[in-house]
């Protein structure tokens, strides 16, 4: 018979039902156990489906409330004056259709009923129909109607009102118009609340403008023109054909579409950022289902050794398991979309300060279905790098059990998952930043945190075996020992913990680092009033009021508006035909606001060139200074020619200068400044620095220059700071609300790690409890270990994010980066201590367990 | 009689680095169908190393193993898999339960992977046999010792084997309980014609077998013929 040989058949089907009634067999002991390894994907997932649900309502909202978005078919909008061609073309627009105009400025006004003054946004609004969609909305409801068409009345923001303790029926003082409050103004078309907090609107009737006496050579107006257009004109084509003459005459134009799209732009780089930090939690939560599935594998090696004796090949093992971890996966994201679903129902009272619609609250089954979908493939992925080794697993296990059995260091495949894992984030991120660039960026800034984690983890695992403390007591040998030991939690600890601190802390560093930028440097003599719009002819007599008022006058100077026509002989067309160039369009659509003297100030340092503080020969290109970055971004450097257009008449320029701008210094610091002799007979305005010493002071100075100066406006630097701080608090909030998700996954992932691990330690302790050692001992051995992990991770999770923020703030934001490392010091405190406790909440139950219930367990 | 185990000159190498150490080395021996052997011999000879590799759990560094006519030596270890399931029977001195199956689930775990439907008749008839029929859903943790050994008994005969390996089917069980295991397990094979290979310590129960494999060192020191088969042949 041995001389026969036989040839095996080698078709052997799979079984599939088999392979999955087995899964479903072989899950039912442990459940508990998968249960938690999922958990760490919930939340992931909860915020990525909150965020994409939010988006997706808010989208829908934005198209059904699109209209309303600009309350009109067209708008058209100008800071110029508008001269006879393009008037006439704004006029045959109106033809078949309906048309509304509206002056806007800031201005101060003046409360009568609490005499106090504030800066504002006047709307002129002349009779017409706007807006013909949506409605500003006003309490009296009528108000909003009636203030253009009942005599001198005025529609004042609501907040105000409340501010100044002002009521519809009393009166405000625009200019030298005292208006009656009509009612109080609630919602304009397209503006959000955070809108209406920086520049709280005040409307007023067109036809009184004049008399205010408000509008003066130099002031800073806008002109808007709002259409109702015919219902056979596409209002989007128009705009494009009409593109080229708006642009070419500075004029902006917005169509339903146009602001659709840019209001739903905006939110959703908000969204995007969002949703990535969504999904760097849901990342930490994969490293913990990869080292639980490990984990629990471990445990299985011994069935699956059984299996293979039996007859049952690698990949029908395999299969077991990963329909398992599928399942769990499936479970844990359809958990983790419906926890997204109902944290969305808050999302809209988070946002609400943002945005400038009405958001609902629905089911969106697309971000859930994207959210499951997202949750399997990353849980299966993680997964496999354990799930593999399964198909390695030798049935020799079942006879020498306690031998290395899985030999997966070079399985091919492994890279093969993590190519895919890589290419998954990758593809990911692209779909939320839009740009390969940026997807690029955040896939290698997760390899490098990862790694640097990672490897951290292993080299204090090397450095404690290579130096071990030979010396010390027993309790810190043993901790020290516990960190290198087989089956030990090192490396995930590290990774995980590592990663949450480095988020939280970078969201900490970047908040404090942009408050920073914009905070007063030195309070003391720094100004902290500004008045504007001060006429020349105003001059000398503002100066004397404000030093009559007991206040010092810090800085005075003149300022005229300008934009920039060409540059290096290059227009706004060739910069945009040319985008290699890589010149900013907004450097020529921006309003320039430019001053001239003769010397530098405090706040600047010479950077290159030579400072010309005179015009010495006036057929001369005029010698300008610029601001160093503003010259790098505009490619431009010493000798380059720049010609301005100042309200009309053109002025060759040479670059002659660059200088280095401290910004956060209050002073009145200028991109572009102008040498004397050049200027002076140019429309201008002035602006004068002064500090007051309180409120009350501050208030009743700007009470009497309103009254004396109705022109003259008066900005509140402490009011301003503190609106700031406000909405950066409100942003803050919304970035921390999310980075709550990433921390608590973190430390779902530390409570399930230390849980994994709990029944090995509780061998050990009884083994130690056995032997002899006290109560306080293995106590003292698990604390000193969670230490050492929590304060490793911690430390270098703060490392990471002064990295992180770095890049942020060099790269992102354009900021110097002038850290604030004081949050820094409660971050990593608070999280090394956050870990022992969990670490020792989690072990409690090790130490009363009575050593010989194990040690029978055992046997 | 048709041979169903035929093992030539076996040679087992294992390397710790650079290192050669050869655990096993000519062996040769073969069995006929219905035999019933004892591979004897002292803690690390190798008698384990020579089971695992019988049975296709392992690959042999040279020589040969053919098993029910299957050449062994060069399939896949998921080849190998399919022949074990197809002809090979295990018992494990520690049992070797799937613990999160119950009694019966266990047993039917062979004859469903061959794709058989409708075993569960099948799998209580074995439990009943093994006298477990009414601990049919109890997992192996609620069983004792003797119980489980009973279960593994009951497994190892489901998928109908050509040939049973059992590692020290009784050195995790008292006296009395192993006694009763041992006529279980020669009665069950003695029944199903099985060929019937162990790995033991205990030299009565290996002379309770047709034929006493001792090896040492790695090598085989002698074959004999036991007296349960008349008379002792060396």
């Amino acid at each position: 018979m041995s001389d026969t040989i036989i040839h095996l058949d080698k078709k052997r089907p799979l079984n599939l039902r088999w392979l999955l009634l087995m899964a479903w067999r072989d899950s039912r002991r442990n459940r508990g156990k998968l249960a938690l390894f999922i958990s760490s994907i919930v939340l992931g997932i909860a915020a990525l489906v909150a965020i994409n649900s939010f988006s997706n309502n808010l989208r829908t909202d934005i198209d059904k409330q699109a209209k309303s978005l600009i309350g009109a078919d067209l708008v058209v909008a100008t800071s110029k004056e508008i001269e006879p061609p393009m008037q006439k073309l704004l006029d045959s627009l109106a033809f078949g259709g309906d048309r509304s105009d509206e002056v806007r400025f800031v201005s101060m006004v003046y409360f009568q009923a609490s005499q106090g003054t504030r800066l504002v946004q006047v709307r002129a609004l002349e009779k017409g129909g706007f807006p013909y969609y949506g409605a500003i909305e006003s309490v009296p409801e009528s108000a909003s109607r009636a203030f253009r068409e009942e005599g001198r009345k005025a529609l004042v923001d609501h907040t105000l009102l409340l501010q100044y303790n002002t009521k519809p029926g009393d009166s405000i003082k625009v200019g030298n118009v005292t208006f009656e409050i009509a009612g109080a103004l609630h919602k304009i078309p397209g503006q959000s609340a955070m809108t209406a907090t920086i520049a709280p609107a005040v409307y007023i009737p067109r036809r009184y403008l004049d008399e205010t006496g408000l509008l003066q050579r130099g002031s800073r107006i806008s002109y808007y023109h709002y259409y109702k257009l015919p219902d056979t004109t596409d209002p989007d084509k128009l705009a494009k054909k009409l593109e080229p003459r708006f642009e070419e005459a500075g004029f902006g134009f917005d169509t339903v579409n146009s602001r659709k799209e840019g209001t739903g732009k905006a939110y959703e780089d908000l969204a995007s950022f969002l949703a990535l930090v969504g999904f760097v939690a849901l990342l930490l939560g994969c490293v913990g289902v990869a080292s639980a599935v490990h984990v629990y594998i471990r445990e299985k090696l011994a069935t699956i050794g059984v299996l293979r004796c039996l007859g049952v090949s690698g990949k029908q093992a395999f299969l077991i398991y990963l329909f398992q971890v599928m399942a769990m996966g499936l479970i844990g994201s359809i958990v983790g979309a419906i926890l997204g679903s109902l944290i969305q129902l808050y999302l809209p009272e988070l946002f609400k300060a943002f945005l400038p619609v009405e958001v609902t609250v629905s089911v969106s089954w697309l971000a859930i279905l994207e959210g499951i979908a997202i949750g399997l493939v990353v849980a299966v992925l993680f997964a496999l790098l354990p799930l593999l080794s399964i198909r390695n697993v030798s049935p020799l296990i079942t006879l020498r059990a306690g031998v290395e059995h899985l030999t997966n260091q070079k399985d091919k495949v492994r890279w093969l998952v993590y190519f895919v894992i890589l290419a998954f984030i990758f593809v990911f991120a692209y779909f939320q930043l839009n740009s390969w660039l940026r997807a690029l960026s955040f896939t290698g800034g997760v390899i490098v945190a990862f790694l640097v984690l990672a490897l951290l983890a292993r080299a204090m695992m090397w450095f404690v075996k290579k130096f071990f403390p030979v010396n010390w007591g027993y309790v810190w040998r043993q901790s020290l020992a516990n960190l290198y030991r087989p089956n030990n939690q090192t490396l995930l600890l590290t990774v995980s913990i590592g990663l949450g601190t480095a988020l939280i802390s970078t969201l900490f560093l970047m908040q404090r680092l942009l408050l920073s930028e914009v905070a007063i440097a030195g309070s003391e003599n720094q100004p902290n009033l500004v008045l504007f719009d001060i006429q020349s002819a105003q001059k000398e007599e503002v100066a004397q009021v404000t030093r009559e008022a007991g206040l010092p006058v810090l800085q005075y100077v003149p300022v005229v508006t300008m934009r920039l026509e060409e540059m290096k002989g290059l227009t706004a067309a060739d910069v945009r035909k040319d985008t290699t160039l890589g010149i900013p369009d907004w450097a020529y659509t921006r309003e320039y606001r430019v001053t001239y003297r003769d010397s530098l100030i405090g706040s600047e340092k010479e950077v290159d060139g030579k400072w010309q503080g005179t015009v010495t020969d006036p057929d001369a290109p005029v010698p300008i200074s610029l601001e160093d970055r503003y010259a790098e971004r505009l490619k431009v450097g010493v000798g380059d020619t720049m010609i301005f257009n100042v309200q009309g008449a053109l002025v060759p320029t040479v670059v002659s200068h660059l200088r280095e701008v401290e910004w956060n210094r209050v002073q009145s610091n200028f991109l572009v400044v102008f040498p004397k002799g050049v200027l002076e007979e140019a429309p201008q305005f002035h602006v004068l620095m002064t500090r007051t010493d309180s409120t009350a002071q501050s208030a009743a100075f700007q009470r009497s220059l309103v009254q004396r100066f109705p022109n003259v406006s008066a900005i509140d630097l402490d009011l301003i700071l503190q609106t700031l701080d406000d909405i950066l608090g409100k942003i803050s909030f919304v970035i921390r609300f999310m980075a709550l998700f990433s921390i608590s996954t973190g430390l779902l992932v530390l409570i399930g790690s230390v849980n994994i691990s709990k029944f090995q330690r509780v061998q050990e302790s009884v083994l130690l409890r056995t032997l002899g050692a006290s109560r306080k001992q293995i106590l003292s051995i698990n604390a000193f270990e969670y230490l050492l992990l929590g304060a490793l991770a911690a430390g270098t999770g703060v490392i990471l994010s002064v990295g992180a923020s770095w890049a942020l703030a060099v790269f992102s934001f354009e900021v110097d980066f002038v850290p604030d490392f004081a949050p820094l010091l409660p971050v990593f405190l608070g999280i090394t201590s956050l870990t022992v406790a969990i670490g020792m909440l989690n072990s409690r139950g090790i130490l009363n367990r009575p050593p010989l219930e194990v040690l029978r367990g055992e046997a | 009689m048709s041979v169903i185990l035929d093992i030539k000159d076996l040679e087992k190498t294992y390397y710790s680095g650079n290192h050669p150490l050869t655990v096993l080395q000519g062996i040769n021996f073969s069995l006929q169908a219905g035999d019933t052997c004892a591979i004897v011999g002292p803690s690390g000879s190798g008698k384990t190393t020579l089971l695992g590799l019988c049975a296709g759990l392992d690959r042999a560094s040279s020589g040969s193993v053919i098993l029910n006519g299957i050449k062994l030596d060069n399939l896949s270890e998921d080849e190998r898999a399919q022949v074990r399931n197809q002809y090979v029977g295990f018992i494990f001195q520690n049992f070797q339960l799937i613990p999160t199956l119950t009694a019966i689930e266990n047993v039917m775990v062979p004859l469903e992977l061959r794709g058989e439907r409708n075993v569960h008749n099948q799998a209580m008839e074995l439990l009943a046999r093994v006298g477990l029929a009414e601990r049919f859903d109890h997992y192996p943790t609620q069983l004792s010792g003797g119980e489980q050994q009973r279960v593994s008994l009951a497994r190892a005969f489901s998928n109908k084997p050509t040939i049973l390996f059992a590692d020290e089917p009784t050195g995790n069980l008292d006296e009395e309980t192993g006694q009763k295991v041992e006529k279980l397990l020669f009665d069950l094979n003695r029944e199903a014609g099985t060929t019937l290979v162990l790995v033991t310590h205990d030299l009565e129960l290996a002379e309770k077998t047709d034929r006493i494999i001792r090896i040492k060192g790695g090598t085989v020191v002698s074959d004999q013929i036991t007296s349960s088969v008349g008379n002792v042949q060396e």
